[in-house]
């Protein structure tokens, strides 16, 4: 009885299975082919229509980010600093970049420069604005960061962390280093121009901002500052 | 497919699908990944619930568009190709719009492709229905997850920051609740909803019940 039903179950199997059309490989790889033409196509398409506006748009954060740590810039010329020099910007190249920021008579306001350092949650990337008549740093921006909402972030809204700067930022003419190092120290007990005063609850991010601009500054300014005559005014491109 | 359902026939059903019986967030519980990571704000919830919606139909048309021609053996590659390109072109079309945007989403725009609900419609919906189905069913389904993921983001930003869609709207003596913009918060918003909506189905099933047994007697 019970082998009666395997069979048919055995001979319904059999019989379905010549049933379903067998699909020749050419066809899948037509098929195939076929989507990724037309995927490719969608791509590059949408890829040529948004660049010019993916650049402008980028153009934009940058001014915005240089016009908030040098105030007053109307323009603004690219730099890369290179064993001394001041080139123009290359493709690919990985020498430190820096913005010179200009007001409308193209007379130089200050230097804008990127820098980075570890923070609580990766890394707190920054642009910093460097005054050369005052050597000092007026203020910051955070490019890009992961910092804690409400806690981290208060580095960028907080107005006794924002009253730190200006920062002293002098270079020793005889040893070619900063005279200072700039160093964020403990809520309350900042004494000299040249150091950060921690915000309560967000000292590591508070410590990476002082990092970032002590690695940054103690490499680009002694290289800078010497330089500095041939950006008073601005050149063209 | 062969298989197809005959059933081409376009009810209200169709659409409210996805916006009520199998909501992909609080119903099917689809799509974790990015309802809890980016729905720390109203305007971050808006643009990847509007974002994913876009992929969703693109690509539920696409689908049904191609799935005679599609061979079984290949479909899920193909369906995969077909996703990936329109989160492509969302990606890009992002970034044309707004770089804050971009960088507040992060890596959940491309993530998309993941989205089990997106694949899970093409494979279960699109291919054996008409396009024009497809489209409505894919647009309830798309709306419904926007929905969803703008009612995590406006709690967790009210809460937790204190505004909603950036707009400041309590005084400076609201101290906010950060741990709503926290993930620990998204978990929290998402168990409450979830608690919400599921009270609400039981209580409509125990009416529901209770209604028959008075038609019985």
């Amino acid at each position: 009885m019970s082998e009666d039903v395997i069979e048919t179950i055995d001979k319904k199997a059999t019989e379905q299975l010549p049933e379903q059309p067998q699909t020749p490989s050419s066809h899948m790889i037509t098929v195939l082919t076929g989507i990724a033409m037309l995927s490719g196509f969608l791509v590059v398409l949408t890829a040529q229509i948004t660049a010019p506006m993916i650049a402008e748009n980028q153009r934009i954060a940058i001014e915005k980010a240089i016009q908030q740590v040098v105030p007053g810039t109307v323009s603004n010329r690219k730099y890369r600093l290179f064993e001394g020099q001041l080139l123009d910007i290359e493709k690919g190249s990985k020498d430190p970049v820096i913005y010179a920021g200009y007001n409308a008579n193209n007379e130089l306001l200050g230097i804008a420069a990127e820098g980075g350092a570890q923070g609580y949650a990766g890394m707190v990337n920054i642009l910093y604005g460097y005054d050369p008549k005052c050597e000092c740093i007026k203020g910051f921006k955070v490019l890009k960061m992961a910092e804690t909402p409400g806690l981290g972030d208060k580095i960028i809204t907080d107005d006794n962390f924002q009253a730190n700067f200006p920062v002293q930022a002098k270079i020793d003419m005889d040893t070619g280093k900063l005279a200072n190092p700039i160093i964020t120290v403990k809520h309350g007990s900042k004494k000299n121009d040249w150091e950060i005063d921690a915000i309560t609850g967000a000292t590591i991010t508070s410590r990476a901002v002082g990092r970032a601009l002590n690695d940054s500054a103690k490499k680009l300014l002694p290289e800078l500052v010497p330089l500095i005559h041939r950006l008073k005014t601005k050149q063209a491109e | 497919m062969m298989s197809r359902p005959k059933d081409n026939t376009i009810t209200m059903d169709t659409f409210t699908e996805g916006l009520w019986k199998d909501n992909p967030v609080f119903v099917m519980l689809l799509g974790m990944c990015p309802v809890l990571a980016v729905t720390n704000s109203a305007i971050n919830a808006l643009a990847m619930g509007l974002a994913t919606l876009f992929v969703l139909l693109a690509s539920s048309i696409m689908v049904s568009l191609l799935s005679k021609h599609i061979p079984k053996q290949v479909r899920i590659a193909t369906y995969i190709v077909i996703i990936a390109t329109f989160v492509t072109i969302v990606d890009y079309v992002i970034q044309a719009i707004s770089l804050d945007l971009y960088n507040a989403l992060g890596a959940f725009i491309q993530l998309i492709v993941a989205n089990c609900m997106i694949l899970g419609r093409a494979e279960a919906y699109a291919s054996k229905h008409r396009p024009l189905k497809s489209i409505v069913n894919g647009l309830g389904m798309g709306i419904g997850f926007t929905l969803a993921l703008l009612s995590l983001g406006v709690v967790r930003e009210i809460l937790g920051a204190g505004s909603l869609f950036g707009i400041q709207l309590f005084s400076d003596n609201f101290q906010p609740w950060v741990v709503m913009v926290l993930p620990a918060g998204g978990f929290l918003v998402l168990g409450a909803w979830l608690l919400l909506f599921d009270w609400i189905k039981e209580r409509q099933a125990l009416i529901e019940a209770n209604g028959g047994q008075t038609h019985a007697g």
